[in-house]
């Protein structure tokens, strides 16, 4: 049986399926926008605390002067400035070898059974628990290679730490660049490290950047690695080189929330408030990096 | 910089009063194979294709999709070394030498200026786009390089438009624009050859009928070869054609007379006038 033609009228009236439909959409529009509010949540609450707890001991003295009175008093800056040294030490490592790595995984190997077992290494490397990394430190750069426990030894660790992350993040920007860009130069003559060069690198840049950034955030908040490799618990004084130890931030919040008696409640989250106030000030660079970046779109 | 490329287009006409006698083979290619390793299933993508293809001519060719066209454009760049599933037989010369003997693959790559289907403009400024390769030749005066980007820019027919934004991207040009500019890019490699693999698929037909108008001058300086899904466009443009089907090489010949139905194969006159399938 064929149906009546439908007028025009048809189209412009609501049935009782649109009602439905209608409604089934705003709901689950609603859903999933409770779900994301759920997700600032500990955020906001994390922050919240941080600063109603401890926002009152921040100040400038507090960040600039070292901790007194078995380390009830004072403030972080030996901590502040250890956990600067660990980290820029790491990156000045890893950063150079990974993204050399990374150019070699994307834009040299061949598909075969030896890249196939570096990626499985690197994507292995990265499960590998931090406290694990932190034992093999030991092992290694401060015993086997006798650097004792130092911002060196405890730097190398972290850089391990965070080289296959920075493999990945770098691979996976350069894998961004589309193929047809490096087919074209070469079709030009060029070698494959022009096109690198002058084609891939530049328009990499921004991604590679990025995860490197967001890397120094999470290098930060370590605290097994270091806690063995070379982080002191106090230190009277401050590092004059790469063989001495430091303090660090994360573990000096380990340890005035756990280890020193007699500590004012309020200091154990106000040094909480100093680390996640680096990270945040880190995450933040790098976002405004990428969306400065991404306007400047470039296909 | 200006004397040398005068002395070089004064030697280029020149040659263009004996090419007319069409002898000098500027590409042979002998019994090439073609075949991709893990999905061919032993069916090769081009066999025992042998041609000749001569200096300063417009040399065609046609066919239908999965030709081998495209495969064949590869070999002759070597381009095919960065596809590790293409095995490539037989043999092509270039100036009358083997090609895989070649030492130095880079300088044969340019002296081939390649254009794709779809316009590649590089996420680099137009003059950019166009300094690229006399940068990578070694070229570093800023004199020089202006004089190459605007002389290669007036031949590809885009100067006008982008003389005053020589600093925007190249890859945020239009579509018509982008392939003007990869025109122009691959002239600035001073090219012996040009091959252009359907160059006007995303092209609007006022812009091709520009670009037909700028290949028909730039033949008396170098061989180009041109492949194309227009039957029209090889018509109207090329000396000879060849036409591909299926992996094999149907036909060679004289355009002129492979429209006027001088074929040795009926399924190519089919192809020709539309009555294929």
């Amino acid at each position: 049986m064929l149906k009546e033609p439908q007028s025009a009228e048809f189209l412009f009236a609501i049935s009782a399926l649109n009602v439905k439909n209608k409604k089934i959409q705003k709901l689950y529009s609603i859903l999933f926008l409770m779900m994301t509010l759920l997700l600032i949540l500990p955020v906001l609450v994390i922050l919240g605390t941080l600063i109603v707890k401890g926002g009152s001991m921040i100040s400038i003295d507090f960040l600039f002067t070292d901790p007194i009175n078995g380390m009830t008093e004072g403030g972080v800056f030996p901590a502040l400035l250890g956990t600067v040294w660990l980290v820029s030490l790491a990156l000045f490592i890893s950063v150079p070898l990974g993204i050399a790595a990374a150019i070699y995984l994307s834009e040299y190997a061949s598909d075969n059974w030896f890249t196939r077992i570096i990626n499985l290494a690197i994507i292995n490397l990265a499960g590998v628990p931090s406290i694990v990394h932190a034992l093999f430190g030991l092992g290694a750069f401060v015993m086997f290679f006798g650097f004792g426990t130092s911002i060196l030894a405890a730097s190398l660790t972290l850089a391990i730490m965070t080289l296959p992350v920075v493999i990945v993040s770098t691979r996976e920007s350069l894998q961004a660049v589309p193929h047809a860009f490096r087919e074209a130069c070469w079709n030009m003559g060029a070698t494959r490290w022009q096109t690198i060069r002058r084609v891939v690198l530049p328009n990499a840049v921004s991604g590679i950047l990025t995860g490197v950034i967001l890397e120094v955030s999470r290098t930060t908040g370590e605290t097994a690695p270091i806690m063995f490799t070379g982080a002191a618990f106090f230190l009277p004084f401050l590092p004059q080189g790469i063989f001495d130890q430091t303090m660090a931030l994360s573990l000096h919040l380990f340890v005035v929330s756990t280890q020193v008696p007699n500590v004012p409640d309020a200091l154990p989250y106000a040094v909480a408030l100093v680390l996640i106030g680096m990270v945040l000030l880190m995450n933040s660079l790098s976002i405004a990096l990428r969306m400065y970046l991404r306007g400047q779109k470039k296909w | 910089m200006v004397e040398e490329i005068v002395v070089k287009d004064a030697k280029k006409e020149t040659m263009v009063d004996t090419a007319a006698v069409k002898q000098n083979v500027k590409i042979e290619v002998n019994d090439l194979t073609i075949s991709y390793a893990p999905h061919s299933h032993g069916k090769a993508a081009l066999s025992d294709v042998s041609l000749k293809i001569y200096e300063n001519e417009i040399f065609g060719i046609i066919g239908p999709a999965n030709a081998g066209k495209t495969s064949f454009l590869k070999t002759l760049n070597l381009m095919n070394t960065f596809d590790a599933n293409m095995k490539v037989d037989g043999n092509i010369l270039f100036n009358n030498r083997d090609i895989h003997q070649l030492r130095n693959v880079y300088a044969l790559r340019s002296r081939i200026g390649v254009v794709f289907p779809l316009p590649v403009g590089l996420p680099l400024t137009i003059y950019e786009n166009v300094a690229l390769s006399p940068r990578l030749r070694g070229i570093k005066d800023k004199v020089s390089l202006d004089q190459i980007v605007e002389r290669c820019l007036q031949r590809a027919a885009l100067w006008d438009e982008v003389k005053d934004r020589l600093d925007s991207l190249g890859s945020l040009l239009s579509g018509g624009q982008q392939q003007r500019l990869t025109i122009a890019r691959a002239l600035s490699q001073e090219p012996e050859v040009l091959i252009l693999d359907e160059f006007s698929i995303a092209v609007d037909p006022v812009t091709t009928m520009r670009i037909e108008d700028v290949l028909k001058e730039l033949k008396y300086e170098m061989t180009i070869i041109l492949v194309t899904n227009l039957v029209q466009q090889a018509h109207r443009l090329t000396d000879r054609t060849a036409f591909f089907l299926d992996g094999k090489c149907i036909e060679i010949g004289d355009t002129e007379a492979l429209f006027n139905g001088e074929v040795k194969d009926p399924v190519t006159m089919d192809y020709i006038e539309g009555r294929f399938g």
